[in-house]
């Protein structure tokens, strides 16, 4: 087999000094921007000699909560990633008419949208949204920390470990050109015969590992792990919605994982699952990766909604209206995600009776959420609203998810969407409740709960700021698309004819500049808010006046959570004991059992990516050697039966103490 | 916070808010844990078995499952998993009655079933693609190896945590997190066992039907 090869190919599989893009200036700039800004993070953590600290704090920690934070930051620095693409596509689609190719070639541009929207899915939104979960979650529910606390970093790092392989992709090779689902057969080996499929489906597949792993456990840890008292019905409403979305999590992501393992058979082995010859079936992908992919956007969305129903009852001062009918709502669109996925293809040729259901179907669905809106403005209506960042993102998303929820509807009519389908209507509509819903959501729970997580408030100023760039910028970068798709533009292309439509894309890049300026305002915020947190600390713990079981205790709180298992009597737990006089335990404290740090999940993740990367590049024998490594530490790990300890009564009994000086003082 | 303490003095019948003496070991998740997974597992089966539906008639002017299938080499093979999910029954009723060493007797049979079962799968494999029957040739064979090979991968993976854990009980003995350990392979294994028996029906007896 190895006779025609030479040693090069044997070592290195297909990479060459070829796939470094050195003759791309952009790629050239950008890689000599990372590099150093690289070097300079490596190098302070270094100078600080902060490594030691990090593993042994973060990286290894099994703690719900650092494990939380580190999402949030993945998410975070992702988003940086993925804007600077979007960024770059305003900028092409703004200049490149008649005759200005722009600067941007084809090839280039569908990387560019290729990789923003798989960024912006998996490696912003789903960080962000599953940080939220694991850091809150635990804490709403009386808990010490979720049901597989190693299962829980593990999932982590495979999460950081798709990402940074995508990142890789900037600069060793390329990335897929396909559009964000790698639709064959344009994704299959005839058309895409480079590693930019590949590197899409093993950053895909190892990261789906991770979110699957992590739905399983918050799913357990939700069922198993609740308060004494806590019936389901006395679920806080964030917790809820993170329930469902688990429940998602599980009944979906091993179809993305499925699905896409069929496409790399077709790929490395040449199967024909979904080619166009020997009997495969293209559209049996696209029908599968939207069983996946639809109720994909209901786990993204479903906490958003659990996180503005707590913003909007804390704020509003008043206890949620229609706990049940939010909690059976939440339900309902769990269930219905998964009966339409084929409104995204009505231009399949189903057939009309198809297309109807599915149409129906699609409608339905925004009856629940329609329902919520209302629960939400009642809920605000005599209410004593305080005007805070987290309210005003509520407000800012409510106004604008309704027009992006209208238009969804509007294109679940088939007729309509025969018209609108892939055009720029679409881009606009999906950014519309994505940024309306998810990223004004992720918005308010990082003002909301951050206190929480760091003993201080975000500077509201710079909060302020970063919200009116964010809500004005994002109206002007996409309500020009929705007057574009209606004039039948299509999505997805680097240049355009027609010279009057010129005016619509500018205005959409002086919306993307707006919004830039909202990232940098919230960047400064950060950076403001720790140099004056002094300023901004919170001695109580409840900074906002909270109702869920998160605000009892002490910001941040201690590894433990809770020195007592708190006995629930309402879903606004920490209210009623605020209300009906509870006693803090002053004494009687106990040892409390707690797992071990591990460094197994960051090493198998590593090795998860070292394999992923020799796949891709077709390195067999580093990936043979991987694989073995994978599986050779994981039976290692199981041998290894002392996971947890006790933290001493003694400790507790300090950390209560300096709580009880804190609260003495406020 | 001071002004909720002091509504704490109009509060009418006192409640306690804590676990005052907590129990420790509550109940563990594992098996709701694990149960889950199989379930999600479960639905990569399903999506290859939608896909074998959806292609298992594309031949694409190759061979048919009528052509192919050994329909007596199959049985026996069904049979030597049928016989390890009953073997791995009696490994655990003599866990349940704390018998270390007939536990592990019938672990071993178990896992010489699961070889054999695997023995006799890639014989099969080997003969279909020695006929030019490989997963390239048609759809339908894509599917097919998709669906069994998969299957087959699980049960590889089953008979290595087998081995590991006959050396966690050998080294441990039966206590309580090698008996959980123990119970999580059974469920694996049992499912496994109820998967082959879709893929029996499915694939083999309904795929020699002209
Ligand atoms: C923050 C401001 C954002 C801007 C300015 C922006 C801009 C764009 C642009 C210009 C496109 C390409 C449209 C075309 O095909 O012609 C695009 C596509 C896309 N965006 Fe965004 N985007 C933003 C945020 C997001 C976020 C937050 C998400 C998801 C969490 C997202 C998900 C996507 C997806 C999935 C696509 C489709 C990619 C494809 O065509 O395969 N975007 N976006
Ligand atoms: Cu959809």
């Amino acid at each position: 087999m190895f006779s025609g090869h030479s040693l090069q190919q044997i070592l290195f599989g297909r990479l060459t000094l070829e796939a470094i893009p050195y003759h791309d200036p952009i790629l050239v700039v950008t890689f000599i921007g990372v590099a150093i800004g690289g070097l300079v993070v490596l190098g302070a953590i270094t100078w600080l000699g902060a490594w030691g600290y990090l593993w042994r704090e973060w990286f290894t920690s099994i703690d719900h909560k650092k494990i939380g934070i580190m999402y949030m930051i993945l998410g975070i620095v992702m988003l940086l990633r993925g804007f600077a693409d979007a960024l770059l596509m305003r900028a092409q689609q703004s200049v490149a008419f008649g005759a200005n190719e722009g600067f941007l070639p084809p090839h280039h541009y569908d990387q560019i949208f290729t990789a923003h929207g798989v960024i912006m899915i998996f490696f912003v939104a789903m960080p962000l949204v599953t940080g939220f979960m694991n850091y809150v979650v635990p804490l709403q529910i009386g808990a010490r920390d979720v049901s597989f606390p190693f299962l829980n970093n593990f999932s982590f790092w495979m999460t950081a470990s798709g990402a940074i392989l995508v990142m890789m992709s900037l600069f060793v090779g390329e990335f897929a050109r396909t559009g964000w689902l790698a639709y064959p057969p344009l994704s299959g080996p005839a058309y895409s015969p480079g590693v930019g499929v590949d590197y899409y489906l093993w950053a895909l597949q190892i990261a789906g590992v991770g979110t699957t792993l992590s739905g399983i456990n918050l799913v357990a840890t939700i069922v198993k792990m609740r308060a004494p008292g806590m019936t389901m019905m006395k679920i806080p409403v964030f917790t809820w919605t993170a329930l469902c979305t688990n429940v998602l999590i599980v009944a979906t992501f091993p179809v993305l994982a499925a699905t896409l393992a069929l496409l790399t058979l077709d790929r490395y082995v040449g199967t024909n699952f979904f080619s166009n010859d020997l009997g495969g079936n293209a559209m049996m992908y696209v029908n599968l990766i939207w069983i996946w992919g639809h109720p994909e956007v209901y786990i993204l969305i479903l906490p958003a909604f659990g996180i503005f129903s707590e913003v909007v009852s804390t704020f509003s001062g008043k206890r949620l209206f229609g706990y049940t009918s939010m909690v059976y709502a939440t339900v309902c669109i769990t269930i219905l995600s998964y009966l339409v996925w084929l409104h995204h293809f009505f231009t399949m040729g189903s057939g009309a009776s198809v297309n109807s259901f599915f149409g129906i179907t699609t409608m339905i669905i925004s009856i629940p959420t329609g329902a919520k809106i209302f629960n939400w403005l009642f809920t605000m209506y005599r209410g004593r609203i305080r005007f805070e960042l987290p309210m005003m993102w509520t407000i800012a998303f409510m106004l604008t998810f309704v027009i992006g929820g209208m238009t969804g509807v509007l294109l679940a009519v088939p007729p309509a969407d025969f018209i609108l389908h892939n055009s720029l209507f679409l881009v606009a509509h999906f950014h519309n409740v994505i940024i309306g819903g998810v990223v004004f959501g992720m918005f308010a729970g990082i003002a909301y709960w951050f206190p929480k997580a760091f003993g201080f408030k975000l500077d509201p100023f710079w909060g302020k700021c970063s919200f009116w760039f964010w809500v004005i910028g994002f109206y002007f970068a996409f309500m020009p698309l929705y007057v574009l798709g209606l004039m039948g533009v299509t999505r997805r292309l680097n240049r355009f004819e027609d010279p009057s439509l010129q005016i619509w894309f500018l205005l959409a890049a002086f919306g993307a500049i707006l919004i830039a300026l909202g990232i940098a305002c919230f960047l400064i915020q950060i950076v403001v808010s720790i140099r004056d947190r002094e300023r901004l600390r919170d001695t109580t713990g409840d900074p906002w006046g909270g109702r869920t079981l998160e605000w009892s205790t002490s910001s941040p709180p201690p590894n433990y959570n809770f020195a007592f298992t708190p006995v629930i009597h309402d879903h606004d737990a920490w209210y009623d004991m605020k209300r009906r006089g509870y006693e803090r335990p002053l004494t009687g404290f106990r040892p409390i059992h707690m797992p071990h740090n591990t460094w197994a999940g960051i090493v198998l993740a590593g090795l998860a990516m070292v394999c992923g990367f020799a796949l891709i590049w077709y390195i067999w024998w580093l990936a043979a050697l991987s694989f073995a490594a994978i599986i050779a530490t994981t039976i290692a790990h199981t041998f290894n039966y002392d996971r947890d300890y006790h933290i001493p009564a003694e400790e507790v009994v300090r950390a209560e103490e300096e709580r009880t000086r804190l609260l003495g003082r406020a | 916070m001071s002004e909720h303490v002091k509504a704490a003095a109009t509060a009418a019948e006192p409640v306690d808010f804590y676990v005052r003496d907590e129990h420790e070991h509550q109940e563990s998740s594992t098996t709701l844990g694990f149960w889950i997974y199989l379930m999600s597992d479960c639905l990569i089966f399903a999506v290859l078995f939608a896909t074998y539906g959806v292609l298992g008639r594309s031949y694409a002017a190759g061979p048919s499952g009528a052509d192919l299938f050994d329909l007596t080499l199959v049985a026996v093979n069904t049979a030597m998993l049928l016989l390890s999910s009953i073997t791995f029954g009696f490994a655990m009723l003599a866990m349940d009655r704390n018998d270390t060493r007939t536990t592990q007797i019938w672990l071993a049979v178990t896992g010489l079933f699961g070889l054999a079962f695997l023995g006799i799968e890639l014989y099969e494999f080997s003969h279909l693609i020695h006929q030019g029957a490989t997963p390239q040739r048609s759809a339908f064979l894509s599917a097919f190896f998709a669906l069994v090979g998969t299957h087959g991968l699980h049960v590889a993976f089953g008979i290595l945590w087998l081995v590991t854990l006959m050396a966690q009980v050998h080294q441990r003995g039966l206590i309580a997190a090698n008996r959980r350990r123990l119970m999580c392979l059974s469920m694996f294994w049992h499912f496994l066992d109820v998967v082959w028996i879709g893929v029996f029906t499915f694939v083999y007896l309904m795929g020699v039907l002209p």
